[in-house]
């Protein structure tokens, strides 16, 4: 691999413990992704996936093992540190939105950017930038529930990449749109991926994990294939 | 996050839910408005208890006999073994330094007879210096004259009101008057002085304090009123009052109170009824920060996929903590404004209404209050919002 990896997991391992039994979540997982990949994360469900996702996401950390984000040991950040990598090198993509149901599509959007501290002109420029980016410009100001499926999933995805994040982590982002919304959703986030994006997609969805140049599967907290398909 | 953000952030979770955020808000206002209508009116009452006090001057001193150790008078009119304080010794006060005036008082009830009629009224004995001691002012006639001791006269001075009952219109000036078994002749008429604490000090009789001795049988004088120069410290002219008298009579058998320290005795009984009723409007204060407390934890619980959101997109436990309390304050904030506001226009109204209780809101409070209910906000918020800041990011995403 020409490039240097963007995410590099050395033997991560999860547990958690569910009353006296120990559930392993991850083991032994070993995983490198260089910048710009497209990859599909399958597996039943309890196999591991969206753990791995949160751990990518640094929203959970390991009990063993070691994650390298962007050459940098993510063990020793503080709280603090990984908040600010989520904010700025993170996107988050969510089944069911997660939009704040009293505020606007446009403030929807503007919430990563008001977190980092960012001055409402700049902040509103970001924002107007983002909503002609993804055709919501005429629903800025309307509510979440005043908007369809699609139109909600797009706000989110305006939302996870208007602080421009070097990873996109999308977890089943159209299981909740029907086929056609789904589809669409999928092909901005190609368009995402195709301008550079590391797109990580965690999916139950076969035909969507197809899409994906490398697909990795998951089984029991292990990591059972993980195949590369040739590009076309 | 900017501080302007994390406001509008915080009013704008307020406002998605308006009816709840207004009674929430409204306890504390209703806990507000009872601290400063309460506050108001115990103020109200301490100025008008101490205006009471010092209508006849802050610059008096008192000599009663006794010494008092333990603070307090013995109760005038009962004997006691200590030495008596005499006419003399209100004599050699006036020769002080600073002092303005000195007068002896002897005070009693008596039948008074004149022009047919008769009455009961309080007598007071006293000397030449009384009218400057009291900030009395003669209305018709003169008041008792300067006289060398032994040699007091039979005169007496009216108050008006005793004029009025005895001598209708009648001018009194001249008239023969007779207390108890002695006999006096009107010289003069005291302005009208009204009511002091329920008591009406125009229904008196001044005499000479020398023949009230003589009147109640008495061999020594209940007290000693001393004036002194205004400006001057009253330690200063209480310690030359003391000093003179130790001299005279050898020891210190007397106890000298200042009007200023009378007034600061009362000021803070005073303060401490005001802070005791403030305390009465507190508690129902303290039940609205509860609500408070309980509404936030109600969002915060309503709210934990939001939490998880805002941690995913990147806030710091910091910002969390902050979002969530300025949502208590500025709830607590809104809350005491309204709250000052009531309690203000219910003072305002009062004081309309009932003229004669005395309502008086100082700026201070108003200020106090509204610096208390952020302080309550911040309070009510912290566990919610630390609560808040500690959801495990997860968890909070995945909850609905």
């Amino acid at each position: 691999m020409p490039l240097a990896s963007l995410i590099q997991l050395k033997s991560i391992a999860r547990t958690f413990t569910l009353g006296d039994s120990k559930v392993h979540a991850l083991r032994d997982i070993n995983v490198s992704i260089s910048p710009g990949e497209y990859i599909a994360v399958m597996g039943p469900s309890g196999s591991g996936k969206s753990t791995l996702l949160n751990l990518i996401g640094l929203l959970d950390s390991a009990d063993a093992g070691a994650y390298t984000l962007e050459g940098r040991d993510v063990n020793t950040l503080d709280q603090n540190e990984l908040a600010k990598v989520r904010s700025e090198r993170i996107g988050f993509i969510f089944q069911s939105f997660h939009l704040v149901p009293r505020l606007t599509a446009a403030a929807n959007i503007a919430l990563p950017l008001i977190l980092s501290g960012m001055s409402a002109a700049e902040r509103n420029k970001r924002v107007e930038q983002a909503l002609k980016e993804y055709g919501l410009t005429d629903r800025a100001q309307h509510r979440p529930n005043e908007l369809s499926g699609g139109q909600r999933q797009r706000v989110a995805i305006a939302r996870a990449t208007v602080q421009r994040p070097a990873v996109l982590l999308a977890d089943e982002p159209t299981g909740n749109l029907d086929r056609v919304t789904g589809e669409e959703v999928v092909r901005l986030l190609e368009a995402l991926n195709a301008q550079g994006m590391t797109l990580i997609v965690v999916t139950h969805d076969p035909v969507l994990g197809a899409r994906a140049r490398r697909q990795i599967r998951m089984e029991d907290g292990s990591i059972v294939s993980d195949i590369t398909q040739p590009t076309a | 996050m900017l501080t302007l953000d994390s406001t509008r952030f915080a009013i704008q979770a307020m406002t998605a839910h308006r009816l709840r955020s207004f009674l929430t808000l409204l306890g504390i206002a209703v806990g507000i408005a009872a601290v400063i209508l309460l506050t108001s009116i115990g103020e109200g009452v301490h100025r008008f208890v101490l205006a009471e006090f010092s209508q006849f001057g802050t610059n008096v001193i008192g000599i009663s006999p006794g010494k008092v150790k333990t603070g307090g008078q013995p109760p005038s009119g009962i004997p006691t073994t200590a030495r008596l304080l005499t006419l003399e010794d209100a004599a050699s006060l006036k020769k002080l330094a600073h002092v303005t005036g000195s007068t002896p008082t002897v005070w009693g009830n008596s039948e008074v007879g004149a022009n047919g009629r008769l009455r009961r009224t309080t007598i007071y004995g006293v000397d030449a210096d009384f009218t400057q001691v009291f900030s009395s002012s003669v209305n018709i006639g003169h008041f008792l004259p300067r006289e060398g001791a032994g040699g007091a006269r039979g005169f007496v001075v009216l108050g008006s009101k005793l004029r009025h009952e005895l001598f209708g219109s009648a001018n009194p000036l001249g008239a023969k008057l007779r207390i108890g078994g002695l006999h006096f002749r009107v010289i003069g008429v005291l302005a009208p002085k009204g009511q002091f604490l329920g008591i009406d000090l125009d229904d008196t009789a001044f005499i000479p304090a020398e023949r009230a001795l003589e009147l109640y049988n008495r061999e020594g004088l209940m007290e000693i009123h001393v004036t002194y120069e205004q400006g001057v410290s009253s330690a200063s002219v209480a310690a030359a009052v003391k000093n003179t008298l130790k001299i005279r009579h050898g020891h210190e058998d007397f106890t000298v109170t200042t009007q200023e320290d009378m007034l600061k005795t009362l000021s803070n009984i005073l303060n401490i009824l005001t802070m005791a009723v403030g305390a009465l409007g507190g508690i129902s204060l303290l039940v609205g920060g509860v609500g408070i407390v309980t509404i936030m934890t109600i969002s915060v619980a309503e709210r934990t996929n939001e939490i998880g959101l805002l941690v995913a997109l990147g806030a710091k436990q910091r910002t969390i903590l902050n979002l969530f309390l300025s949502e208590s304050v500025i709830l607590a904030l809104l809350g005491g404004a309204l709250g000052l506001l009531l309690g203000v226009g219910l003072a305002q109204l009062i004081r309309l209404a009932l003229p004669s209780l005395p309502v008086h809101t100082p700026w201070h409070f108003a200020i106090a209050a509204l610096v208390m209910s952020a302080c309550i906000g911040l309070l009510a918020g912290v566990l919610p919002a630390r609560s808040a800041s500690r959801l495990n990011p997860i968890e909070a995403l995945r909850a609905e």
